[in-house]
């Protein structure tokens, strides 16, 4: 499966006789680069891990969401012609529903089934959900314009493409946003507690599914917001929910438990990506994988832990 | 409605107890050991090709059925098994002892992954599991002086004890053979010890240990009985498809395999192979499909997908038990024929259940 392999945007040739160290410049460029992909990847992960600390769900499909996200604001966008941020909002919105819509007609029902079943239930909405791009926007690649598309130079070394800045300014303020909602408001507080013990949440009055699934549709709209930023640097069509894969490879690398351990894992499976499809063309597109397998059998729980033995 | 009278120590422990149980299986072995003289060469490779994936997915429902590890890259073994198979024999060794190679050697990798995926805890496993079958994917490419890479490797002829098996008939009869001897030995693990830790650490972990089952041992054995199997199921596979490329082995095979035991049925080897019927039907009933729908709906792309999805979540959110769930429920109620009622059979609503420790 190729597909599973695509990622970051164009890179610089490899020199076919002998691999030489890069220039400067074009280190920090690939550093910067994998910085804001891996960013990209942070997002999706930080759906993942809402999602698994509400539920105990590992949404396979969360990738989807941001493709879906992505096409929405496309849609919006284009077809609509009602300019960036507009599209960028609804869009988002309108998959938050799908997420939230996911929880509450589907998820639900099946609390209480075996992981196995629910990990291949997620599965399957993958396939639901590409199937149904496919249908809805066509299945060629499309590309978004993004008030993005400008170069910011960094003394005279080297210049960047605005769409990567961006990426990283807007991963900061939704983390710093993510971290805001969670410790300070009511919501946020009640989401902890469901996530903590749901029975007890429920006992103390905290409407424990609908908060359920509005982590759903929080995690969504993050994942959605991730789709509309990638677009640039990776175009648009069905298969780049497959990225979600390797965003998971992240957050394990780091730590599924942790926010920021699952942020950093995603950055640094970013960071390392280009420089390994660079100097190690035959594990290319697949690096990702061989890191997080490397961790898992050295580190079973990652790089960053937070756990607790389980009373019984 | 048939009551069961003990009238020997035996009767504990036999496998097929119900008359209606013996009549049923017995009608099936002999139809299946008619099939050459009823069946044309075609529908017989198919009928073959329908057992291998029957003991690929016995492999596979060893592990994430009745262990209760996901596995989203069990084409991986698959592959192993028959590239181990196709360059052993390309290399003149014989057909039984790379078989018995081929089946070792994929339960040694299906046990260095065991030990690593042991200390994992629930969906790290599927994960670490599918990066594994991206990987061993991409070795399969990338390693072209021993597996031919995107070029494909040939498979040699089918010879075993000397005698060639070019024949439809005669390949089904050895698909045939290898699929009842693994029904059996699966039917029979999971009535000894280890078996029964199988299932015990499928069911809790925690509780399991606590009565003294270790579980990270019984986790890889499962991941090599099971890795075994599937190895088995690959060299056989090699057989029918007699050209191998890696893309077989990828992702959406172990999707495949995944599907068929979700679909058959989880945590029973009948239902693996209700689920290899179930996947082998698919293709057909979905060209069908295309013939009879119009064609703005039928010619539509993304349809395949669409349904193959659409089926996974309609069988987990009605029916968890899959075919084999069914077929449960439609012997009882010709067993117990006038009182089978609609609160027969109930599913009960459950808390989360969780073994989560971070």
């Amino acid at each position: 499966m190729r597909a599973m392999c695509r990622g970051h945007g164009p890179l610089p040739q490899p020199p076919t006789e002998e691999k030489v160290l890069l220039p400067l410049n074009d280190v920090i460029h690939l550093a910067i680069t994998g910085i804001a992909q891996g960013c990209a990847y942070g997002l999706i992960a930080l759906g993942f891990v809402l999602i698994y600390k509400a539920t105990e769900v590992v949404n396979f499909a969360h990738g989807e969401f941001m493709m879906l996200g992505a096409f929405a604001v496309l849609t919006f966008s284009e077809v609509l012609g009602w300019g960036f941020w507009p599209a960028f909002v609804l869009g988002c919105l309108s998959i938050a529903a799908v997420g939230y819509l996911v929880d509450a007609q589907i998820m639900r029902r099946i609390i209480g089934e075996s992981q196995a079943s629910i990990f291949i239930l997620t599965v399957a909405f993958g396939f639901i959900f590409r199937a149904l791009a496919g249908m809805m926007f066509g299945w060629n690649t499309r590309s978004l314009d993004t008030p993005f598309d400008g170069k910011i130079a960094i003394g005279n070394l080297v210049e960047i493409n605005s769409d990567r800045v961006a990426i990283i300014i807007a991963t900061v303020l939704l983390v710093g946003a993510i971290y805001l909602f969670f410790g300070r408001t009511r919501y946020g507080v009640a989401m902890q507690a469901a996530s903590q013990n749901q029975l007890a949440a429920f006992y103390m009055g905290i409407p424990v599914k609908r908060l359920v699934s509005l982590t759903w549709a929080i995690g969504a709209f993050i994942a959605a917001a991730a789709g509309a930023l990638l677009a640039p640097m990776t175009q648009i069509d069905t298969t780049i929910g497959l990225l979600g894969i390797k965003a998971l490879a992240g957050a394990i690398v780091g730590g599924f438990g942790s926010i920021p351990g699952a942020l950093l894992g995603c950055i640094l499976i970013g960071v390392i990506e280009p420089f390994a499809d660079y100097y190690l063309p035959g594990i290319k597109g697949v690096s990702a994988y061989v890191v997080m397998l490397v961790v898992l059998f050295v580190r079973p729980e990652g790089l960053i832990v937070q756990t607790y033995q389980k009373k019984v | 409605m048939q009551f069961l009278f003990k009238t020997a120590y035996t009767d504990d422990i036999r496998f097929l107890a119900r008359t209606g149980e013996k009549i049923r299986v017995a009608l099936v072995v002999i139809l299946l050991l008619a099939a050459p003289f009823m069946l044309q060469d075609y529908y017989l490779a198919e009928l073959g090709l329908l057992l291998v994936y029957a003991i690929a997915g016995i492999g596979l429902m060893t592990l994430t059925g009745h262990t209760g590890l996901v596995s989203f890259g069990h084409a991986a073994f698959l592959g192993i098994g028959a590239y181990t198979h196709s360059i052993l024999l390309s290399k003149g060794v014989p057909f039984t002892i790379s078989l018995l190679i081929t089946v070792s050697f994929s339960a040694a990798v299906g046990m260095l992954i065991g030990r690593s995926a042991s200390k994992m805890f629930g969906f790290y496993m599927a994960i670490a599991t599918l990066a594994f079958g991206i990987l061993i994917e991409t070795v399969f490419g990338e390693w072209s002086s021993l597996t031919g890479g995107h070029q494909g490797l040939a498979v040699p002829d089918l010879i075993v004890f000397g005698l060639p098996l070019a024949k439809a008939w005669q390949q089904y009869y050895l698909d045939l053979v290898l699929t009842l001897l693994v029904i059996w030995g699966a039917s029979n693990l999971f009535r000894t010890p280890t078996g029964r830790s199988f299932l015990a650490v499928r069911d809790s972990e925690l509780s399991a240990r606590c009565l003294g089952v270790n579980v990270e041992w019984a986790k890889i054995q499962a991941f090599g009985v099971s890795a075994a199997i599937t190895g088995l199921a690959g060299a056989l596979l090699a057989h029918h498809l007699s050209y191998l490329v890696p893309e077989v082995f990828g992702v959406l095979e172990s999707l495949k395999l995944m599907l068929m035991i979700v679909v058959g049925g989880m945590g029973s080897i009948l239902g693996a192979v209700f689920g290899a019927i179930f996947v082998s039907i698919l293709p057909v009933a979905l060209s069908f499909l295309k013939d009879v729908l119009p064609a703005s709906i039928g010619q539509t792309a993304g349809l395949e997908p669409l349904l193959f999805g659409l089926i996974i979540v309609i069988v987990i959110v009605f029916e968890p038990l899959g075919i084999y769930g069914r077929w449960m429920k439609l012997r009882f109620f010709f067993e117990s024929f006038p009182y089978y009622r609609k609160s027969s059979y109930v599913r009960q609503k459950s808390y989360l259940k969780t073994d989560r420790m971070r």
